[in-house]
């Protein structure tokens, strides 16, 4: 089997600060992985690379057979890029248009996309809306009369109106609360029971991870410097970084370390800068 | 009880409740009744704005001549009411064009970037540097004096006031999420523009153009009262401020008050419908 995606050597610098240096992914077919790292490690950059919204330094991005395409893609193009990759963005309060009604934001998206009009598109819409547990008489409704966890679900509604054969999710329970965050997660995994779709999902909190991701990669300084199973990679750390992860998640009678166990971030390194 | 005057405390004194918006509700009347005005001018004026009778020069107001006649014999009343339709369509000219034109200079600008952006940026510093007042001499000197070369000149002196702040807007939106979103599904940027970029600048460009409009009235009224708008024997309110200025020391300033005060009051009303829409667009976005 061919693998969805492979990224090889992908460097990305912003100015003097290397985001992201030398990484290397490969993602079957229906595989979850999980890319896991601090803040400023990298993996929000590396998500948004692979997706196409920024362009590399260097390295090579194939997905499904073809590299992200350009700004300045043609329709067509767009389009296939659209199938083979969708993200979820952290924010659900500004990830979805504030004016535009959840039911047309996925409806344009199913117009868009396939042969769908009229009654056959509002039903797929409606099937959409209720597939991720929102209320089909929510599609009327404009995302601020939403909740968090709502509109997250309408987000993820959005993205799987294309049938993308890879999702990225970055961060995309960050930002609700404890129990919504488990529900989303929940809503994930089973919509990866329903039909084959690969997941990148990117996070800072190693708890949730082995609930949604068979494996994991862990980043630091934007580099990999762990990967493998998830029960194994949180089980049984190998490298000091990532046992420092695992010993922060927060479980029954833990406490925080008077002295943090973790090592100071890695400084990047800067490039030499002329006059 | 408790929760009612907490909630009347929250809301402050009579500026937010359903029936507590004075300020803007007066603006709005204002503005109606001037818009009216000005519709209804033909059947609701006394008599012709342009009739001279010289039997009736400088009459003081009654019941004639409601505000009385200018130097000419001319109803004053009369030339305010038909003075309101030049006196609203220049600025309302000049803001449609210089809200469409700096709109879509300034959401090109924010979306397309690079060279355009630098171009469409530099252009519009170099028209704030530039007063209006000064282009409009420059406009009459190469086509002569009258009320389309100074909506037109306005609207060149006005793009920078709107496109400035819809393209930092434009900007700020084109950085969300949403956009990038929209983008990762498929759509085309002409389309992410229109259906989406749009809509949400919208109620900004409405406030701003709102708010211009009662400084292009201002603008409009000047260049007529400096004889560069509108032209003898036009009714407009400028050109009136400026033939009843004679008056004011003459002790008959029905005309030049009359004129003066419809425009300050204009004005005014529509510095405080845009203040007012603001504050909804800022409450809106919650």
């Amino acid at each position: 089997m061919k693998p969805l995606l492979e990224v090889e050597q992908l460097v990305k610098h912003y100015g003097a600060h290397t985001a992201v240096d030398g990484v290397d992914l490969r993602l079957m077919p229906g595989q979850a992985l999980a890319v896991v790292g601090e803040s400023g490690s990298g993996k929000t950059t590396t998500a948004r690379l692979v997706t196409g919204l920024e362009t590399s330094d260097a390295g090579r991005i194939t997905l499904g057979g073809a590299p992200p395409p350009g700004p300045r893609a043609r329709r067509a193009e767009r389009l296939a890029h659209a199938r083979r990759v969708q993200l979820v963005f952290q924010d659900p309060y500004t990830s979805l248009d504030p004016r535009q009604k959840i039911g047309d934001a996925v409806a344009e998206v199913l117009a868009l996309h396939g042969p769908l009009r009229g009654a056959a598109l509002e039903a797929r819409r409606d099937e959409l809306l209720t597939r991720v547990g929102l209320d089909a008489r929510q599609a009327g409704s404009r995302p601020r009369a939403l909740s968090g966890g709502q509109r997250q679900r309408a987000a993820i509604a959005r993205a799987l109106a294309v049938e993308p054969d890879l999702l990225v999710l970055d961060e995309a329970v960050a930002a609700l609360d404890v129990s919504v965050q488990a529900q989303i997660v929940d809503l994930l995994a089973r919509i990866r029971e329903q039909r084959p779709i690969a997941y990148l999902f990117i996070t800072h909190d190693l708890g949730i991870v082995p609930f949604l991701c068979e494996d994991v990669v862990v980043m630091r300084g934007g580099r990999i410097v762990e990967s493998g199973r998830s029960r194994d990679v949180l089980t049984a750390p190998r490298d000091p970084y990532t046992r420092a992860l695992v010993d922060s998640v927060p479980r029954p009678g833990w406490k925080p370390a008077r002295q943090p166990a973790r090592q100071p971030a890695r400084q990047p390194e800067r490039k030499a800068v002329t006059p | 009880m408790t929760t009612l005057r907490l909630a009347a405390a929250v809301r402050g004194p009579g500026r937010t409740g359903p029936r507590g918006r004075p300020v803007p509700l007066l603006a709005g009347a204002v503005v109606a009744l001037v818009v009216l005005a000005a519709a209804l001018a033909p059947l609701i004026a006394p008599h012709d704005p342009n009739a001279v009778d010289p039997l009736a020069v400088s009459l003081p107001p009654g019941a004639a001549h409601w505000l009385g006649t200018d130097d000419t014999g001319r109803d004053i009343a009369s030339r305010l009411l038909y003075g309101a339709r030049p006196s609203l369509l220049a600025p309302l000219a000049v803001t449609l064009a210089a809200g469409t034109i700096g709109t879509a200079l300034a959401v090109s600008a924010a979306w397309l970037g690079g060279w355009w952006d630098r171009l469409v940026t530099a252009a519009l510093d170099l028209v704030f540097g530039f007063p209006g007042l000064v282009l409009a001499v420059v406009g009459a000197a190469l086509f002569g004096a009258g009320l389309p070369v100074a909506v037109a000149t306005l609207t060149i002196a006005y793009l920078p006031y709107v496109a400035r702040v819809v393209r930092g807007s434009a900007l700020r939106e084109r950085h969300l999420p949403y956009v990038a979103a929209l983008r990762m599904l498929g759509l085309g940027g002409a389309r992410a523009c229109l259906r989406h970029l749009l809509p949400n600048l919208a109620p900004l460009v409405l406030v701003q153009t709102a708010t211009a409009f009662g400084y292009t009235l201002l603008d409009t009224a000047a260049f007529s009262f400096i004889g560069l708008g509108a032209q003898p024997p036009t009714a407009e309110w400028g050109l009136m401020v400026a033939q009843g200025a004679p008056g004011l020391l003459a002790g008959r300033p029905e005309q030049a008050l009359a004129a003066g005060g419809a425009i300050v009051l204009f004005t005014v009303a529509c510095g405080l419908l845009g203040t007012a829409l603001s504050q909804r667009l800022a409450g809106d976005r919650t």
